[in-house]
């Protein structure tokens, strides 16, 4: 069947900036031939970085280091509230401290695998030679990981892969791997090679002569709309999982900065591919604003089941263990319960689909700890997941330690993001992508803890190794507020805000947004097909009308007003998620955390089409209402053979 | 439950504040605190009210934003974050008075939003090691007995929300230093910058017009992560140290 209502197909690219020859000198070989900028020059350089996560902080505070004119901007109060802060479980190094066969190849390979051969292989083999001087790094700051009696580091193991390389700070890695870079860069702000700028929200980039030179953001204490301009633009501001209303990312997350950047010229890819995280607090009622995820490592010691029965509403305890189906464990025999992300929350959905579910709705399925605390003793199993097992009763009002817990899988991270090279810069020059919001070197699955090592590893080492080849060519024409481009870009926000403002109709944001996430959950979700898709496509042009027409929006700019804050994020998600559902429509395969109906196994694993679709789709915007452009860039595996996944 | 809710508005830092009064019906006990107020949200803007701006973000206890007074203690009840507090924890037919964190150093923004930059400015006066990017030690050169780390750890799951000072009669900051200090000084790597870092972030702290701790620990008793109160005497220790050596 053709798309060609759809989209169109524009000519394919290629990673001009990856090295040939072993993939083991690559790096190096990058590193060696990127022009180097002296320290005397860098101050006269500058660099814009929007967001403070840990792509953006580290980014901020290396290059603040190295002597650059740092500029950073968060929506938040404080750029230590970023999102990456949430992270629970870990992050992972090729360290071996374990003596458990693990090397830089394996994780290498864990990770193309485990991302379904669908990323590349350049990328991912730096990051796992990274992810040795990160552990060091955070170390030498000050990260307070978990430790052994006798002083070294503790490592867990994590889904999809068979040795423990993973770091954590019991259920908070995400945020001690923050904190510690955040610490960094107030160091940086304190020196004067930073400049902060909290509550200032990104909402379109400025392009001159070709070359991105700055951005409009808003600052929205007093909603003053200020033109900054640079040698260069970083873009870390995270995922877009919020399209979908309901997901694991802080309320404030958003795509605005990667779509009006989109918008400009930027390419978007893979936006299909997302994580679908399969432990999650179920949705308890319709008011619900977030999900809330139980960390993966809590399936190293927790079993999932349900009932071998449809329809069993016995209490949990009083079902025999002979009426149980441990179903990853039955399906999976050799991964069990630490299979990747994407296959767990699938099963869990079968069994559900089923009518086997658990708690409200029947939508949910048990994670049990009873093994765990008889071997493990009650006081080891609240040692290493007590924070969590509290979040769980704070939310849920029932206790883990009694009852099993009830999960189910939420929307989490998103694959898919701005394309870029091996040097993080986008397909506009001088604009360069970090972290989740580009879509470099997970392909169509994440494996778990590897978000932030991959956001450290761009932040700290890959991107302060790779601008200075661009920055070289610098400082770049001077530009003021009065250049065309600049007032174009300042009257295009100007423009949405009032019309927002103006529009006084009769539905709230919120309202929209919640529509919007049940449509791409019903038809971008787990699973995908023909049918829903063409659907959802049609549901969200219409939504997108509607929204223009009749969204409600009180008070003026000139204030801190968060339903003006929400109103421009949402208006985006409008148009991502109608890119999100022909890229998912164009993949006639099913890979990784993209499963389509139609591409399945005997067994109803994922069936990939490399002859077709072993390629990233990267997405030209040209226009509202106008079809996308595809363009393709081809993956070559030339160290890991690409097969049938198996975690059997 | 149907709650009645007192509800401090103020347009902005220099206008002066109000309460007022709303009523919500409907309000289910699994709701979390803010879940709440976003119902009250959607109900003011359908009226053509002006919602009540509070801050949050992650939702899950972790990235510190949330926080308000509720009925005089700091995040509300319970002893967790304002948006980990669920409505299961009121009854039927309560009045709940929400109102900002009060403190001279955290301006009022916009109703129940305050301006919290003077915990930033602490850190970056000297909270942190320094320690730039490149090549480190390996991270097992170092051994840190377990004690040691994990009292690091502990001070360290600080999320810098300021319930400590909206909790404190003299609105000091202490217990959100006395952590920052405790962390890094449990730690070898933070041994070189001890000596000074404690008098920077102690000057800082007071320039920025907190009160001074007098030990009262309301702030320990409100801490959703639990930093200890002997964190504070550890600052205390380490302070008399410095100014003894003459640093500061």
């Amino acid at each position: 069947m053709s798309d060609i209502d759809l989209y169109t197909e524009g000519a394919p690219i290629r990673d001009e900036k990856a090295p040939e020859g072993p993939i083991n000198e690559r790096w190096d070989q990058r590193r060696f031939s990127a022009k180097l900028v002296n320290p005397a020059n860098r101050r006269k350089l500058s660099v814009i970085i929007v967001g403070t996560g840990l792509a953006g902080a580290s980014a901020a505070a290396t290059l603040g280091e190295a002597g650059y004119n740092v500029s950073s901007f968060c929506y938040q109060d404080s750029p230590r509230r970023a999102h990456s802060i949430a992270a629970q479980g870990g992050i992972n190094a090729a360290k071996n401290y374990r003596n458990d066969g693990d090397s830089i190849h394996r994780l290498f390979y864990d990770t193309v695998k485990g991302g379904d051969f669908r990323s590349r292989e350049s990328n991912v083999y730096r990051l796992a030679q990274t992810s040795v001087e990160i552990i060091d790094q955070c170390v030498a700051q000050g990260v307070p990981f978990a430790r052994e009696y006798g002083g070294l580091l503790d490592n867990r193991s994590f889904g999809g892969v068979q040795v423990s390389r993973t770091f954590y700070a019991r259920g908070q890695t995400g945020q001690q791997l923050l904190i510690g870079a955040y610490q960094a860069q107030e160091r940086q702000i304190a020196a004067g090679t930073v400049k902060m700028h909290t509550r200032h929200e990104m909402l379109e980039l400025i392009i001159v002569d070709g070359k991105a030179r700055g951005i409009i953001a808003r600052d929205m204490v007093t909603g003053e709309i200020e033109t900054h301009f640079a040698d260069a633009v970083v873009l870390a501001t995270g995922g877009y999982g919020n399209v979908f209303f309901l997901s694991t990312n802080a309320m404030g997350s958003n795509v605005t900065a990667a779509w009006r950047a989109h918008r400009k010229g930027a390419y978007f890819a893979n936006p299909c591919y997302t994580q679908i995280h399969p432990t999650c607090i179920p949705v308890s009622g319709d008011y619900q604003s977030k999900l809330t995820l139980m960390s993966e490592s809590l399936r190293n010691d927790g079993r999932i089941w349900v009932p071998k029965k449809g329809g069993d509403d016995r209490d949990p305890r009083q079902i025999p263990e002979d009426e149980r189906d441990y179903y990853l464990e039955r399906i999976y025999p050799s991964f069990g319960n630490l299979v990747p992300r994407d296959i767990a929350s699938r099963a869990a959905k079968n069994v559900c689909d089923e009518g086997r579910g658990v708690g409200p709705g029947g939508l949910g399925v048990y994670l049990d700890f009873t093994a765990a605390i008889e071997r493990m003793g009650r006081d080891a199993v609240e040692a290493k997941y007590g924070n969590l097992f509290d979040m769980y009763q704070r939310i849920t009002g029932e206790n883990p330690y009694e009852l099993p817990m009830r999960i189910y899988p939420a929307v989490h991270y998103t694959m898919g993001g701005l394309w870029v090279d091996y040097d993080l810069q986008s397909s506009i020059p001088g604009l360069f992508v970090t972290g989740e919001a580009n879509f470099s070197d997970h392909g169509a699955n994440r494996l778990g803890a590897s978000a932030l090592m991959q956001g450290l590893a761009d932040g700290y080492f890959v991107l302060p190794n790779t601008i200075n080849d661009y920055l070289a060519d610098g400082p770049f024409e001077k530009v003021d507020e009065q250049h065309p481009e600049a007032v174009k870009a300042k009257d295009l926000v100007t423009n949405r805000i009032d019309k927002l403002l103006s529009t006084n109709g009769s539905r709230t944001v919120d309202s929209f947004h919640k529509e919007l996430g049940h449509i791409m959950w019903d038809y971008c979700g787990m699973e995908r097909s023909e049918e829903g898709l063409r659907k959802a496509i049609d549901l969200i042009r219409e939504l997108r009308a509607e929204f223009w027409r009749d969204v409600k929006v009180l008070g003026t700019n000139e204030e801190f007003n968060q339903a003006l804050e929400k109103a421009n994020r949402v208006a985006d998600f409008l148009e991502l998620g109608e890119l999100m559902c022909i890229d998912a429509l164009h993949r006639r395969e099913s890979c990784g955390g993209h499963f389509r109906a139609e591409s399945q196994t005997e067994d109803g694993e994922a069936l990939r089409h490399d002859d077709e679709f072993a390629y990233v789709a990267a997405w030209e915007f040209a226009g509202v209402d106008s079809k996308p452009v595809l363009h393709k860039e081809a993956l070559e595996y030339e160290y890991v053979e690409m097969k049938q996944r198996s975690y059997k | 439950m149907n709650i009645t809710l007192r509800v401090w508005r103020q347009k902005g830092r220099d206008d002066e504040g109000r309460m007022v009064t709303y009523k919500l019906t409907d309000v289910s006990e699994d709701m979390s605190f803010l879940e709440m107020l976003d119902v009250l949200n959607e109900k003011l803007t359908l009226e053509n009210e002006d919602p009540v701006a509070f801050d949050h973000d992650c939702r899950e206890g972790i990235c510190g934003a949330c926080g308000v007074v509720i009925d005089g203690e700091a995040h509300g009840p319970e002893r967790t974050t304002t948006c980990q507090l669920h409505m299961r924890s009121f009854n039927d037919g309560d009045t709940i008075t929400v109102e900002p964190w009060r403190a001279k150093a955290f301006p009022v923004v916009k109703d129940l939003v305050v301006d919290r930059g003077a915990f930033d400015r602490i850190i970056q006066s000297g909270g942190f090691i320094s320690a730039p990017t490149g090549t480190a030690p390996d991270a097992h050169a170092n051994p840190i007995p377990k004690p040691d780390a994990d009292r690091a750890f502990d001070a360290a799951t600080c999320i810098g929300c300021g319930a400590c000072v909206a909790a404190c009669p003299n609105a000091s900051s202490m217990l959100f230093t006395a952590a920052k200090v405790t962390h890094l000084g449990m730690l070898p790597q933070g041994q070189p910058e001890r000596a000074s870092r404690v008098v920077k972030m102690i000057n800082q702290q007071d320039e920025e017009d907190f009160g001074g701790c007098t030990n009262i620990g309301e702030c320990a008793a409100v801490c959703p992560k639990g930093i200890p109160l002997d964190t504070i005497s550890q600052l205390n220790r380490d302070l008399l140290g410095s100014l003894g050596k003459g640093i500061g």
